[in-house]
């Protein structure tokens, strides 16, 4: 009986019907695609892409070489050394991210006592030479710099859940 | 305190414990952990933190662990409710005044207050008012202060009082306006002073040096022996990413307990200093030029070959055992006999077949009386001092004999203070008061001495000692008339009873007598090979500069030597300007080998860092150039094939202080003035001499003469004035310190500093005029 069927419904092309049905039904509804680089998706203020290091109001860096994040990596993406500097502050000589290693967990972020390492909304970049692709100090502080007033802004409607 | 053995329990367990031992330590024994602060094994009890507080039944209130003696049938609960309520109440009010600086502290991650409050604290805080801040100060280059941290537990405190004998660090102040501090702003100068970083709980006191540079996630450990002196203390080297960052005590009751000098702390930094040979380097008329290693070896072996039974070795007491031995395997192959290591030896009459201490490390505290002949124990060798310093408190009497004053940290019973050339007719005559008897000339010397109260007062006190220790010193060493001092001071100590030991600096002085570094038949000794030029020269981790007893002398004749090799872990200026060809040689840490102490304990440590650039290990160096030679047995593949071969050719021979000699007794008869040219406490090897936070202490690391007041009127100086000193043609200007610990017709003229270089003999003549 069920062979019978079967020959039935495979005779008359039923089950292609039925998907371009779907096809078609979907052709006339409004699309969910989006015209990239024209058309953007929108971003949650959760967003974990390109690193930066953010300063405070006053200028001074706010990281302090505490190498919370370079513990909590678990790709083993930050290299950090620390000495005192001039003033006896500590802080870093040294802040490397490889972007290879990163798999942006964001765990540097949460584990930041200071919030100087932070996870941007960039995720638009590329490399041309391998060595593009560890962030160094002066390159996360650029970009912090850059774009301070979006990461201030995201990290204020987080603050309420952290 | 009685052997009575009472039975406890503690959380359940039934525990034996003696009667009187306190709680803590029966719970420690056992493994159970109860938190503390100011409890600590091997200082006294000061039951201020509080945080050990458990439950004992019967009584009213919860009592501190570690001040509450056991009592038979006790029974002690440390997790039940009232004792986690008691100890969350104390960590609550301990973080009162303590910042949440956790991230930018040197302390976390091994705090032991971040333990404490996690494993017995609170996990939220109720504190909400301002906390108090604490200025700091600058307490030296060793030990970095934030003491706005402290939590008072006052372990510093009782580590000056107790364990240094300097009260450098005090409580002022009461309750919430408690401060520890140095009362007057004057640095921390105890040469132990470093092991009140280990003491600290928290990050109130941290290493100054490795400030900020690494956190204790980071550091993998490993077990070395430290190379500064013949104690052989055992420490922990902490690395990350294959450089030592800090080097810490590692626990050993019968050598250093549980501490360690400054000197063995802080000499790691020499490791990265400047000036490391990386590669090897020859010199071609008059220029250096590196060169592979293959063409260096071949270089090496062709000149030692050339030179045959005429080539001369020195080796550097530090050296590890398989070097030595190697060495000595190498001039036996070439049938050369002359090979030393007593770089700073003035007098080779008397030779004792293996110098040591004579009794163990432990045994030290257990003396009755001690006489050092020539000594600083206090900078030369920290440990052994902390062992006499116990003995002192006990009651021992230590007494000295010396050419400088030398500040103690106990008191002594019994100091005899004389210039060099007076040394020998004033220990005769303790000799004489003891009646101690010698043949020949010794005899007379003896028979000779006038006798003083102050000597028959030092030869009653070693007589009436059960336990009694007369020792020889790294000082006396340098003396000209040595190998009298020795059979004198080996007379008193047989007459009265006596251990007669001596006490090597380096760290393997000892190894190096069981090796065999020294002349075969017919070889020169140390002084010999640096007073005349022959044909090749090996220097094994020498700088000739500084390491040798004369050092013009010594700079002069390796000069003038036709080729000089050295292995060497740095290729420094001096050793530049008299060698030919330096092969770079792995240093401390970067290398595995032996030492064996000063009490005979032979200590096996392998190394934990790659060598530098190009540099190899010691034993490889020599291996390459037996095989080189094509001699016998020199294919090793490991160091411990060079072990097992040492070990069957030394088999139990240890420490022998016996005296062959001196065959006659000529006197050293100076003509006016005497140099005493001591070795400074972080002057002692390459390694330290690099350690810049060492060097930036109130140590002399620079030239200077101290002399007493009479000779500073006499030559018309004042305290800072400047002075020239000349020995032996060359003069040098340094500046004057006038001091009342040198006596007359004495010079105090450190050794090995900066601006000695050009100076002659440790000990010897000396002529001052004002510059």
């Amino acid at each position: 009986m069920n062979t019978l069927v079967n020959y039935v419904r495979s005779l008359f092309l039923v089950e292609l019907f039925r998907g371009m049905g779907v096809t078609g039904r979907y052709l006339f509804r409004s699309k969910f695609t989006l015209e990239y680089p024209e058309e953007r998706a929108p971003q949650s203020p959760r967003f974990r892409g390109l690193h930066a290091q953010r300063r405070y109001p006053n200028g001074e860096e706010r990281c302090i070489a505490c190498k919370l994040c370079e513990a909590t990596c678990p790709a083993l993406a930050i290299t950090i050394e620390a000495a005192p500097r001039e003033d006896g502050q500590r802080r870093t000589t040294r802040y490397d991210i490889d972007l290879f290693k990163c798999i942006f967990c964001g765990f540097c972020e949460e584990s930041c006592p200071v919030d100087a390492i932070v996870e941007s909304r960039i995720y638009e970049y590329h490399f041309e030479n391998r060595e593009d692709a560890v962030m160094t100090k002066s390159k996360l502080l650029e970009l912090g710099e850059k774009y301070e007033e979006q990461l201030a802004a995201d990290r204020a409607v987080q603050a309420a859940y952290r | 305190m009685s052997d009575k053995k009472v039975t406890i329990e503690v959380d359940g367990r039934k525990l034996e414990a003696i009667a009187g031992q306190m709680l803590i330590e029966v719970t420690d024994a056992a493994g159970i952990e109860v938190p503390r602060f100011c409890y600590h094994k091997k200082l006294s009890i000061a039951a201020n933190c509080r945080m050990c507080l458990v439950e004992v039944e019967k009584a009213p209130k919860p009592l501190p662990a570690c001040a509450t003696p056991v009592m038979d049938g006790m029974v002690v609960k440390t997790r039940s409710p009232l004792a986690i309520q008691a100890q969350q109440g104390t960590m609550e009010f301990l973080l009162i005044n303590h910042p949440l600086d956790c991230p930018i502290c040197d302390q976390g991650g091994e705090c032991e207050l971040q333990d404490a409050a996690i494993g017995y604290g609170n996990d939220t805080s109720r504190y909400v008012e301002v906390k108090r801040v604490v200025k700091d100060e600058d307490i030296g280059p060793l030990i970095e202060t934030e003491m706005t941290r402290c939590i008072h537990c006052t372990r510093c405190v009782r580590f000056g009082a107790e364990i240094a004998g300097i009260r450098e660090l005090g409580a002022t102040g009461r309750g919430e306006h408690m401060r520890i501090g140095t009362y007057v702003g004057t640095t921390v100068t105890s040469e132990m002073s470093g092991n009140v970083i280990d003491l600290c709980p928290v990050g109130a006191l941290t290493a100054k040096p490795s400030r900020y540079q690494a956190r204790a996630w980071e550091l993998t450990q490993a077990n070395a022996i430290a190379p500064h002196d013949s104690v052989g203390s055992n420490v922990h080297l902490h690395l990350r990413r294959g450089q030592v960052m800090r080097a810490v005590p590692a626990d050993n009751e019968s050598i250093n307990e549980t501490w360690i000098s400054d000197r063995d702390r802080f000499a790691y930094q020499g490791l990265s200093a400047k000036g490391r040979a990386t590669q090897p380097l020859v010199r071609e008329n008059g220029v250096w030029r590196p060169i592979e290693w293959s063409d260096a070896l071949a270089l090496a072996a062709e000149k030692l070959k050339d030179a045959g039974a005429e080539a001369n070795t020195l080796a550097a007491p530090h050296a590890t055992l398989e070097e030595l031995f190697l060495l000595r395997k190498l001039m036996a192959g070439l049938n050369a006999p002359s090979l030393d290591y007593r770089l700073r030896q003035a007098d080779f009459r008397a030779n004792p077949a293996v110098p040591g201490y004579g009794l163990s490390i432990a045994d030290i505290e257990g003396l009755d009386a001690a006489l050092l002949i020539g000594s600083n124990p206090r900078k030369d060798l920290p440990i052994i001092n902390h062992r006499l310093r116990k003995a002192a408190l006990n009651g021992a009497d230590v007494m000295v004999l010396n050419p400088i004053d030398y500040e103690f940290n106990y008191p002594l019973h019994g100091a005899m203070i004389t210039s060099p050339a007076n040394m020998l007719s004033t220990l005769a005559g303790v000799a004489r008061a003891v009646g101690a008897s010698a043949d020949g000339a010794i005899g007379e010397l003896i028979g000779n001495a006038a006798e003083n109260d102050e000597a028959a007062r030092i030869a009653t006190q070693l007589k009436a000692a059960e336990k009694a220790w007369v020792a020889v010193g790294a000082l006396a060493e340098a003396h000209p008339d040595y190998a009298l001092l020795q059979a004198i001071a080996s007379a008193i100590a047989e007459a009265s009873g006596a251990v007669f030991g001596f006490l090597p600096m380096a760290s393997n002085s000892v190894g190096a007598a069981l090796a065999g570094c020294v002349p075969m038949d017919g070889g020169l000794n140390a002084m010999q090979q640096l007073s005349q030029p022959g044909k090749t020269s090996m220097l094994l981790d020498i700088e000739p500069a500084y390491d040798c007893l004369n050092p013009a002398q010594a700079m002069r004749t390796l000069d003038e030597t036709a080729f000089v090799i050295a292995i060497s872990s740095f290729a420094s200026e001096s050793l530049k300007a008299c060698a030919d060809l330096i092969l770079p040689m792995a240093a401390f840490a970067e290398t595995s080998g032996t030492f064996v102490n000063g009490e005979g304990t032979w200590q096996r440590f392998d190394g934990c860092v790659r060598p530098l650039g190009e540099a190899r290990p010691g034993w490889k160096i020599l291996r390459v150039l037996g095989t080189l030679l094509e001699f016998e047995g020199f294919d090793y593949e490991s160091p411990a094939q060079v072990h097992d071969e040492l070990r069957a050719a030394i088999g139990d021979r240890g420490i022998d202080n016996s005296l062959d000699g001196p065959g006659d007794a000529e006197l050293w008869r100076p003509k006016g003035m005497q140099r005493v040219g001591d070795v400074p406490i972080y002057r002692i090897d390459a390694l330290t001499r690099r350690a810049t936070a060492l060097q930036q202490t109130r140590e002399p690391e620079s030239a200077r003469a101290c002399i007493n007041a009479a000779l500073a009127k006499r030559l018309r100086v004042a305290d800072g004035g400047q002075v020239k000193v000349s020995q032996g043609g060359s003069g040098v200007v340094m500046p004057v310190r006038v001091s009342d610990q040198v006596p007359d017709d004495t010079v105090w003229c450190p050794a090995a500093v900066r601006g000695s270089e050009t100076l002659g003999p440790q000990i010897g003549d000396i002529t001052l005029e004002k510059a």
